[in-house]
């Protein structure tokens, strides 16, 4: 995963790591993203690369040669296969649409663009308009047919249940094979969030998501797209494969200002695998990389526990959910049956018809994908309770 | 000491409605008086505790004794500040008795209000010499000369014996003095008499034990005397005691007609009652009238935040009663709330200024609930009597402006809330007082509240039949807001027996918000979920339905205005 933290202004909702570039340094900034990208995968001892994702900020807003660039370090230090996926985000403004081409030429094969159809637009701050969104799709399916992803928002200010339907009709006409579904999340720090605290905006209540949820589940479906997780529809098996490591709980690197990571650092011997970030501010990131070859700010080791913990609760967001093999590869001595099946709060998830847990594995129904967070809690308190004690009992026989 | 001869001491207080001035009024005399330096620093010095200082109001009494020179001659006025608030009307009854006279302040726009008029009563009952003091002259919307007509219409006393000050700016500040010179006549105690002396404050101070604030009624009281207490009949060494000016200095002896402190062996201040009697072992002298132990007017439950809180709160509230002798304290329990006291106080405002004293003072958190009332149920189905809930018993006219009213009522419709709606529907003219008449037998019925049709034990109550309705509307209603939404439809019940009375209902929500989860946002929501699984160890359930822990406390707490 690798961070252009810039972008040409700032969405009021958005709490990403970003910043408005005060000057043209995508040199420095390129030489960077090199020398941390060759550093975390010699430390990785990673040989082969699956998916690499641009994200941000607006990378859309590099330079082509800039991606070409850190994709050749890649290659040069691992193995980047043919079928790998290298997704870039695209803001739709005027600017990116064109550049497109170039992208592709770098070594992009797949697009994921943010739009927002209807003029409401305004309120969020996004600087472009819906005539140049659809039109940054259109060119996007021309260059990666069947390989460009729309991200849709709903309960946005001043959005009814119809309008809502309406929007995301005309927005699927002219989509390609995977959607993804977000709602808008007031986020303390937010200058939405300061509006609404004053009174200024509203946005639509939880009942009223629940049913624009619902109902765009339901019209996704019927336009063919099979929701594979909570906020992620795919047509004709446009699955996103980078994501997928997230939900499968598998290693990345995360490389640029504000990334995150998750493997093992076998080349300085260890066999745990740690979560990482790197330094948030771009300049404070530029200048440590440039003096100790990398700017990892954290570093944290996941025990056992916090490891099946991740692969709970990202596993669950899949509509197929964990399979016993794949728990298996993560807790060769505590499977789900036993983690789960004596207790009567899973049962009665069971019973309502959110929760299965069967010989395919642990899963949520269509209508428990809604509910996940919620029954979260519960499973992770079973799952600490079960490896806790189990910790105990171990250490009980080994002073036999 | 005893160069002051009694012709040249002057007992006085200052008594007034709320935030007419008198305590900006005592500071200006400790200016002019020297007992205290002019600085700004000085705003309501006599104010001493936190809370009076934050709240503007003061609480308990504090006294000054101060030196004025005038006319060649040095004078020593002694003065009593007291309490404004109706609350405390008993109080300020007993520092007036040490008192020859009174400084009657009222404010120069608003005039006269109800503490003005209760206060004179007081004063004009016992008999002092009443200077009224317009204050707040330079304000815009002073009315000096209304003041003065309302004065003498209402009271009966001649507008010249006003004095025109303001507090604030000093102006005629030093004619008052002059005036209580002038007017106010000198005790007639005197020293040959048998000691006698009366408590009209106490303090606990953790080193020395009880300090207690006394006018000396007659004789003289010396560092070593063996005294007596009339209300409990114990005895005493005086161990020091002195002039407050307004600290503290000690001196050797006290005489007849002076104002201080006296400490002498006492632990705790119950045994230094306001109002009570002091004298010499060997001189048996007749008790003050009118004495009274306190008498509580408005109860509440507190209880502990947290259990495990419990025995600091008991200390917190020991330490406090210890310096206020007139809140009446007694054990209780909850089934919600678990281990706690019935306190009772002299009315709201004390009540709301202990809790925020134990808050500041202790650092204690309490939950302050409405109390429970002692009913004994017999356990028959037989006939019960039919009961009004307030039985007019008779009616008194005292004289052109008063009216008095006896009623009987049953004890859970005055604990709450009786006496402050009282007070606010007239305009805090009205007073009240009760006895208690015995238990009789009322119509009351327990009442259930249940979670989707279990019953949540800690909020069954015992409720009277009219009353029924009503409170178990509001109980659902408050836990409806209490308790956050789940996963499937709740329904919030109160029963009688088998009858809902009452009903709300919490909807379910749908869906959980739905936001981007990849790389960082995973650490983010691993930490989230870790957090609410922490919370949901803490939870309480009834049945299914979660119900955190402080959804109890705000169903059963005090919703006062």
């Amino acid at each position: 995963f690798t961070v252009w933290p810039y972008c040409l202004k700032r969405c009021s909702y958005c709490n990403f790591n970003k910043y408005i570039p005060r000057s043209d340094n995508q040199d420095v900034m390129l030489e960077c993203l090199q020398r941390e990208t060759e550093t975390l995968l010699k430390l990785s001892q990673v040989s082969r690369i699956t998916s690499v994702f641009f994200g941000g900020g607006t990378p859309s807003l590099a330079r082509p040669s800039t991606i070409a660039a850190v994709l050749q370090t890649v290659t040069r230090h691992a193995g980047l296969s043919e079928e790998a996926e290298v997704t870039l985000e695209v803001n739709p403004t005027p600017v990116g649409s064109s550049k497109l081409e170039d992208f592709l030429h770098a070594g992009v094969n797949r697009f994921s663009i943010g739009v927002q159809v209807r003029l409401r637009l305004v309120v969020l701050g996004r600087d472009h308009n819906s005539q140049h969104a659809l039109q940054t799709v259109a060119e996007a399916r021309r260059l990666c047919p069947g390989r460009v992803s729309v991200d849709v928002m709903f309960g946005r200010p001043g959005q009814s249940v119809a309008s809502w339907e309406l929007e995301l009709d005309e927005l699927l006409s002219v989509c390609d094979d995977h959607v993804s579904l977000y709602q808008l999340t007031l986020e303390r720090g937010t200058q939405l969030f300061r509006q609404v605290q004053k009174g200024q905006l509203s946005v639509p209540s939880d009942d009223i998501t629940a049913v624009m949820y619902d109902s765009a589940r339901r019209i996704l479906q019927k336009r063919g797209y099979l929701q594979y997780e909570v906020s992620n529809f795919a047509r004709n098996g446009a699955i996103s494969q980078h994501n997928m490591s997230y939900w499968k709980a598998s290693q990345y690197l995360g490389v640029g200002p504000g990334a995150h990571g998750r493997f093992v650092p076998r080349g300085e011997g260890d066999v745990c695998r740690e979560a990482r970030t790197q330094t948030l501010e771009p300049d404070v990131w530029l200048r440590e990389v440039q003096q100790r070859s990398h700017g990892t700010r954290r570093r944290i080791p996941l025990t056992h526990l916090g490891l099946l913990e991740e692969v709970l609760v990202m596993g669950l967001r899949l509509i197929d959910g964990i399979t016993h093999q794949h728990w298996q590869l993560f807790s060769p001595r505590a499977d789900l049956y036993q983690i789960l099946s004596s207790s009567s709060e899973v049962q009665d998830l069971q019973q309502t018809g959110l929760l299965i847990l069967d010989d395919r594995g642990l899963r949520c129904s269509w209508q428990g994908l809604a509910l996940l967070d919620s029954m979260l809690p519960t499973l992770l308190l079973l799952l600490e309770a079960y490896i806790t004690q189990g910790l105990d009992n171990n250490s009980d026989s080994l002073q036999l | 000491m005893s160069k002051f001869p009694v012709e040249r001491i002057r007992n006085f207080s200052i008594i007034a409605h709320i935030d007419h001035g008198k305590s900006t009024l005592a500071d200006r005399l400790l200016e002019l008086t020297g007992a205290i330096a002019t600085t700004d620093k000085n705003k309501q010095v006599l104010d001493k505790l936190q809370v009076e200082r934050e709240r503007g109001i003061t609480v308990k009494a504090q006294t000054a004794s101060l030196f004025y020179k005038y006319q060649g001659q040095t004078y020593l006025l002694n003065l009593i500040d007291t309490p404004g608030h109706v609350d405390f009307s008993y109080e300020v009854s007993r520092s007036i008795s040490a008192c020859q006279g009174v400084l009657l302040i009222v404010d120069a726009n608003q005039g006269i209000q109800a503490q003005t008029v209760a206060n004179f009563y007081l004063a004009f009952e016992a008999q002092l010499t009443i200077i009224p003091v317009i204050n707040k002259i330079d304000l815009k919307n002073a009315d000096p000369e209304r003041v003065e007509k309302q004065i003498e219409k209402v009271f009966d006393i001649p507008t010249e014996e006003c004095i025109r000050i303001s507090a604030k700016l000093g102006t005629n500040v030093e004619q008052v003095l002059q005036e209580v010179v002038k007017r106010l006549p000198p005790p007639t105690f005197k020293k040959e008499d048998p000691f006698k002396a009366l408590v009209f404050d106490s303090n606990f101070d953790h080193y020395r034990g009880v300090v207690a604030n006394i006018a000396l009624f007659g004789g003289y009281l010396s560092k070593g005397d063996r005294i007596i207490s009339a209300y409990l009949g114990k005895s005493y060494e005086v161990n020091e005691l002195g002039l407050l000016r307004p600290d503290e200095h000690p001196t050797d002896r006290l005489y007849a007609g002076q104002v201080g402190y006296v400490i002498a062996g006492m632990k705790e201040v119950k045994e230094a009652q306001i109002g009570d009697t002091l004298y010499h072992q060997k001189h048996l002298v007749e008790a003050f009238p009118g004495f009274k132990p306190a008498k509580a007017m408005v109860f509440a439950g507190m209880y502990p935040m947290d259990q495990s809180d419990y025995s600091a709160l008991r200390s917190a509230v020991e330490k406090l009663t210890l310096n206020d002798s007139s809140v009446t304290v007694q054990r209780d329990s909850s089934l919600a709330l678990g281990a706690g006291w019935r306190l009772g106080f002299l009315g709201l405002l004390h009540m709301e200024v202990f809790n925020q004293r134990l808050e500041q003072e202790y650092n204690a958190s309490v939950i302050v609930t409405a109390p429970t009332v002692p009913y004994k149920a017999i356990l028959s189905s037989a006939k019960l009597i039919k009961n009004r809930r307030a039985v007019q018993k008779n009616m008194v006219y005292i004289d052109d402006h008063r009216v008095m009213m006896k009623y009987l009522f049953p004890l859970n419709e005055i604990v709450v809330d009786f006496y402050d709606l009282l007070k606010s529907m007239s305009s805090g003219y009205a007073s009240f007082d009760y006895e208690d008449a015995g238990y009789q037998a009322a119509h009351v019925i327990k009442m259930d509240i249940l979670l989707n049709g279990k019953p949540v034990e800690e909020l069954t109550t015992i409720v009277h039949k009219d009353r029924a309705y009503s409170a178990g509307k509001a109980m659902c209603e408050r836990l409806q807001d209490a308790i956050p939404r789940q996963m499937f439809e709740i329904a919030v019940q109160a029963a009688i027996g088998s009858k809902v009375i009452a009903r709300e209902t919490i909807k379910a929500y749908k869906k959980n918000v739905l936001a981007k989860c990849y790389g960082g946002d995973i650490t983010r929501k691993m930490k989230l979920l870790k957090k609410q699984a922490e919370g949901k160890k803490k939870m309480r359930y009834v049945g299914t339905v979660q119900v955190p822990k402080d959804a109890f406390i705000n169903v059963l707490k005090r919703k006062d205005k």
